[in-house]
């Protein structure tokens, strides 16, 4: 036992032999000298000798920062460590401590009273140690423990454990509010003076506690309106103007008091960095001064024809705070905005590109994103990303408020997707859908459009791409009636590529084919009849005696159940090739035969073609593929009967086979086209929830039933597809419920209406209105756009300077919108309890317990009751011994007499308490920081408010005007 | 507040890690879910190395002539901003929140090198390398618990000086030095 210790201690290698070995390892043995070391260093550790020991710890410390080893399991020994006398083996300990322990570690609280020891050491260096350690891990119970011995470092005389102390009191009201009430006074005191490196921390331990909660500070509002006077030290300037930032809005006379000084420091401070704080300030909190702002954007111009990177990078970056209220500052700059866009410094680019966005306007859009797409294809993939997204995100914007001709847009969508790097297919789909949805006269464009994708063979390698091709696949199905070729879409969308998708989008492209393939057949019908009636009608007018029975018995049957079509489907525009309009009614029965021939054979085309790819699915192991497959075939083989044999028929069952047939796909058809529209994201919140309907049941009972039963895995449930269909399936479903709240068993249709959300009918009513539409006209590509840059300036100078008029040739369609905001509801959240523990404390100290005066005024104590009435102006001695207690623990039982102290305390009173320790004179230090504001603003002033805190709310003590 | 402060080289590799916002380590599911001890710090080991990779993957892909801040919030949780230099062979970077000036910052990391320069009479990755417990010292003279205490070098070179002094004193006391080069060196 023995003899291993010594040979350690002997021949211990220290961390720079560690470190020098490590400079002979190659990568490949490193990690086996690793694994050597902390074998040896696990043997040292466990040493009594605590040199020993120490330099073990150091090694592993070094380790674990630079090579990543977990060295929790040495924690006992850190603590080892910080016990010995000697500092370099505390030095050692505290740096592992700091560095390895945390709230979790069990043996955290064994280090309290060591670091009590050390905090009232004599070396300032050791307390310095322990200060270090408190701030970084501290955790409630150590900062309780401490917070007495951190006070009394905060009035040390040496500067430099001063300030360490006060930067401990910022993790201190972090984790234990109550340390306020010991420190807040000293910490207040501290602010005195402006150039001192105590000002300096005291000032940045405010800026971190205003973040969290800057309501608490605004008292103190006039310390700091000094320093910001005073102050030389930028450091200092720089937290004090963070400070403001976060006070401004709460108290708007700030504003007009502050903007003068802090102008005054943009003006004439050399410091890029101060300067570039005051103008964040200016913008960010009073840009409603038109010379603060006019200066600031002077600075930010400076900013810009810097050649430092950095400084572009803030110029553009405070434009872009102030694009949204002051569009000036970035039309003034618009020229270096668009020479940044080509900038080497991704930041610089991405900064320009927000602000080329946020200059887009009705007017100049086209021609922006004509611009930018072209940029983007010459760009690297992110940026090419950044470009798109902010295209889509800034066109989207209040339900596409921007865009006027919707055919472009959604040609540029297209034109977006064939970008190769694009991947931003998900949101573009979605655009898509949206679009549909809310435009209907846009609908054949988007037709179009989605066509171009489908059979465009590249896309589908691309799995970014797939949202997009499914979006593409539903508009196509959705809106079939726009199409020129229906065909075409249905071989696009059954093409042998189509197994490269995943699964959840095949399902789209598979119902989409049987969208298509209902609606052919259904004009086949609809053609048929309009071609008989015409026939009957012909033939009754010619009133041909010798009329073959066939004709005139079918025109019969046809004529018969027409009454019971829907005749909404004939203003729908059939643009189906071999859908010939049949014209002025003087067609020969012989071409109608004809083109019914080749229509007829096309529809059986396409039935061979469906049948042939969707067989093979049927037996598809993913359900939902399945499920699809065999539904369509099912549909199928019962038209087929009808189609098998066209030219050789038998008169009596055909009319029978056809009728069930076309009855069939006319529900079918009904059933596709109806119109689905967009819905707020809020409805269910406004659907109410029947009476009968007990959501909240408990269903313990119905796991007890189906215990036994191994329920099918939800594959369709988790498939991405249905978890990310964004708000359209939502909304269908939710449009659904809002018509027809009250069905029984509503949960097992909202299920499966969630699945099947696509193929479900929305019985909302459209509320699109129709609307004359000039044909879709392709976007003009005349321009040359080869030279990115030369097309920037050519934007800058074209349609950011001249404000256009728009060409309102054509009308903006109508867009469906909702009526209330479609945006989320805003949900408030609550304020950690902790903040609102230290809140509420330094609320108690700082303004001087109105909140809770008021509230307990039922039992005051009579000195204090009848001191309010009157002669707030003195105050007696009791009342102050009557608070002594309180700085202990926080006593909310005699708040009225901390009241009447705070009400009339005088500056000598104040005075008198600093001699006293500091259980005493807690409370006298909060009174005397407070008066000092007071005395700041006059002498009216504190006796206005002398009066006042009675009727004081307790959330909103009523602020006075501090810096007038 | 400043979360962390990293010095990185060409290569990869740490020279220099310092975190000052625990949270940024660990994970916090495994910290609401109390997850044993042991489990949350491997879990910080491994964080910090994945943090400082990525922050490498970012600073190395950027070129010489860029501005040096970068958008952080994905690598150290929201509202996270970075800015480094870089020095030779070294990249210094600190992280940090909205509460700080980006510039300052930058003026912080040109303080950082500065002392160590005075310190260590023309700074290389060697001097970085060998004098570990140094560095420490050097940092923890400017900032203390995430927050700026004292930017002036010579301020901070009086004080790392001391220290030395009473580390050397408390060292001499041992009468044997234990150490092989120590050993060595005598």
């Amino acid at each position: 036992m023995a003899s291993p210790s010594l040979m350690d201690t002997l021949f211990q290698r220290s961390l720079d032999d560690i470190i020098k070995g490590f400079r002979h390892q190659q990568s490949s043995t490193e990690s086996i000298f690793i694994s050597r070391v902390i074998e040896e260093i696990r043997r040292e550790i466990k040493s009594t000798d605590l040199q020993t020991k120490s330099t073990a710890l150091q090694k592993l410390t070094y380790l674990n920062s630079i090579h990543f080893i977990d060295m929790s399991w040495a924690s006992f020994h850190a603590i080892e460590c910080i016990s010995s006398p000697t500092f370099s083996h505390k030095k050692i300990g505290y740096l592992a401590i700091s560095q390895s322990f945390s709230e979790s570690t069990p043996v955290i609280l064994l280090i309290s009273n060591q670091l009590r020891k050390d905090l009232k050491s004599g070396n300032e260096f050791e307390v310095s140690l322990a200060l270090d350690c408190l701030s970084r891990i501290g955790t409630v119970d150590l900062c309780r423990d401490l917070a007495s011995e951190v006070f009394i470092l905060m009035s040390s005389s040496k500067v430099f454990i001063r300030k360490k102390a006060i930067g401990v009191v910022l993790r201190l009201f972090e984790k234990y509010p109550d340390a306020v009430r010991v420190c807040f006074k000293k910490l207040v005191e501290s602010l005195e003076g402006s150039d001192s490196p105590i000002v300096s921390a005291v000032v940045g331990v405010f800026c971190e506690l205003a973040a969290k909660d800057p309501r608490s500070y605004l008292p103190l509002a006039p310390e700091f309106y000094r320093i910001l006077v005073d102050s030389k030290n930028n450091w200092v300037l720089i937290k004090v103007l963070k400070i403001f930032v976060k006070l401004a809005p709460l108290e708007p006379r700030l504003a007009k008091r502050l903007v003068e000084p802090i102008c005054d420091h943009m003006r004439k401070t050399g410091a890029k960095s101060l300067v570039f704080e005051c103008i964040r300030t200016v913008v960010t909190s009073f840009s409603e001064y038109e010379s603060a702002m006019k200066l600031a954007a002077a600075k930010i111009r400076e900013f810009l024809m810097e050649d430092d990177p950095n400084l572009k990078y803030l110029g553009l970056h405070v434009i872009s705070i102030m694009a949204p209220k002051h569009l000036w500052a970035v039309l003034e700059n618009k020229d270096v905005v668009i020479q940044s866009l080509s900038d080497e410094d991704p930041n610089i680019k991405l900064e320009s590109l927000r602000l080329v966005m946020a200059m887009a306007s009705e007017s100049n859009l086209v021609e922006t994103c004509r611009v930018l797409v072209n940029y983007a294809l010459k760009s690297d993939p992110d940026f090419c990303n950044e470009i798109l997204g902010s295209i889509l995100s800034t066109c989207c914007q209040n339900v596409y408020e921007v865009i006027i001709d919707f055919d472009w847009y959604v040609s540029l969508l297209g034109e977006m997707s064939r970008i190769p790097n694009c991947k931003k297919g998900e949101e573009i789909g979605n655009q898509l859908i949206d679009i549909g949805m809310r435009v209907k006269d846009v609908r054949p464009e988007l037709v179009r459009i989605a066509r171009d994708l489908l059979i465009d063979p590249a896309l589908l390698g691309n799995p970014f791409l797939h949202r997009l091709l499914s979006a593409a696949a539903w508009v196509c199905g959705e809106y079939v009636e726009f199409s020129r070729n229906p065909v075409e879409l249905m071989e696009a969308l059954l093409q042998p590529r189509t197994s490269l998708l995943p699964s959840s989008i095949r399902t789209v492209y598979m119902q989409s084919a049987f969208k298509i393939l209902i609606f052919c057949i259904h004009s086949y019908f609809l053609q048929k009849e309009d071609m008989a009636s015409e026939v009957s009608h012909l033939a009754s007018k010619r009133e041909c005696s010798e009329s073959s029975g066939l004709a005139t018995d079918k025109a019969l049957v046809q004529s018969d159940q027409d009454e019971g079509f829907n005749p909404r489907d004939s203003n729908q525009s059939y643009e189906y090739p071999s859908v010939v309009d049949t014209g002025d009614g003087q067609t020969s029965t012989s071409t109608f035969m004809e083109k019914k021939s080749t229509m007829h054979e096309s529809i059986v085309n396409v039935l061979n073609l469906m049948e042939l790819v969707l067989s093979p699915l049927s037996g598809s192991l993913d359900v939902e593929i399945q499920e699809r497959a065999c539904n369509v075939l099912g549909f199928i083989e019962l038209v087929q009967q009808e189609f098998s044999n066209p030219l050789i028929r038998k008169e009596a069952n055909l009319d029978r086979e056809e009728e069930i047939a076309s009855r069939v796909v006319e529900w079918l058809h009904d059933g596709f086209s109806e119109e689905l529209g967009p819905v707020s994201v809020t409805a269910q919140d406004r659907v109410p929830i029947p009476d009968e309907l007990v959501l909240k049941e408990n269903l313990t009972d119905l796991e007890a039933i189906c215990g036994g039963v191994e329920l099918p895995a939800p594959v369709s449930l988790t498939s991405p597809y249905y978890g990310q269909s964004a708000v359209f399936s939502v909304s269908n479903l939710q449009a659904e419920e809002d018509s027809e709240p009250s069905t029984e068993s509503s949960s097992l249709l909202t299920e499966h209406r969630k699945r099947h959300e696509l193929y479900y009918l929305p019985s909302e009513k459209n509320k699109i209105l129709a609307n004359d539409y000039p044909p879709a006209n392709d976007p003009s590509s005349g321009i040359n756009t080869n030279d990115a840059t030369e097309d920037l300036v050519k934007l800058a100078d074209q349609s950011l300077v001249s404000k256009r008029k728009p060409n309102h040739a054509k009308p903006r369609p109508v867009v469906v919108k909702l009526e209330e905001g479609e945006a989320a509801p805003v949900v408030s959240k609550k304020p950690e309890l902790k903040d609102d523990l230290l809140s509420g404390a330094i609320h108690d100290i700082l303004l001087g317990n109105e909140a809770k005066a008021a509230s307990s005024q039922s039992n005051p104590s009579d000195k204090s009751s009848s001191k309010r009435k009157g002669k707030a102006k003195h105050v007696d001695l009791p009342d102050s011994k009557e608070n002594l207690a309180v700085g202990e623990q926080p006593n909310h039982e005699n708040p009225s007499s901390r009241r009447g102290k705070h009400r009339g305390d005088g500056k000598q009173k104040s005075k008198k308490s600093q001699g006293k320790k500091n259980g005493d004179g807690r409370e006298d230090d909060g009174e005397k920081e407070r008066q000092k504001i007071r005395d700041h603003h006059g002498r009216h002033k504190s006796r206005q408010r002398a009066d006042a805190p009675i009727k004081v709310v307790p959330q909103t003590p009523d602020i006075p005007d501090y810096l007038l | 507040m400043i979360k962390a402060v990293l010095v990185i080289n060409t290569q990869g590799k740490p020279r220099l890690t310092k975190f000052y916002d625990i949270l940024v380590l660990i994970d916090p599911i495994a910290y609401e879910n109390f997850l044993p001890f042991s489990s949350q710090r491997r879990q910080t080991v491994e964080k910090q190395q994945e943090l400082l990779r990525s922050v490498f993957g970012v600073l190395c892909s950027r070129a010489d002539n860029v501005s040096n801040f970068v958008e952080a919030d994905s690598i150290f949780g929201p509202d996270s901003r970075l800015v480094y230099k870089h020095y030779a062979t070294l990249y210094f970077a600190i992280v940090f929140d909205s509460s700080e000036n980006e510039l300052a910052m930058l003026d912080l990391i040109q303080v950082f090198v500065e002392t160590l320069d005075k310190c260590f009479r023309n700074v290389s990755e060697l001097d970085m390398v060998f004098n570990y417990s140094k560095l420490h010292n050097i940092l923890d003279g400017i900032i203390f618990g995430g927050q700026v205490m004292e930017t002036s070098s010579a301020e901070i070179i009086r004080a790392v000086e001391e220290i030395s002094k009473l580390e050397a004193a408390s060292n001499s006391i041992s009468l044997v030095p234990k150490t092989v080069s120590g050993w060595r060196s005598r």
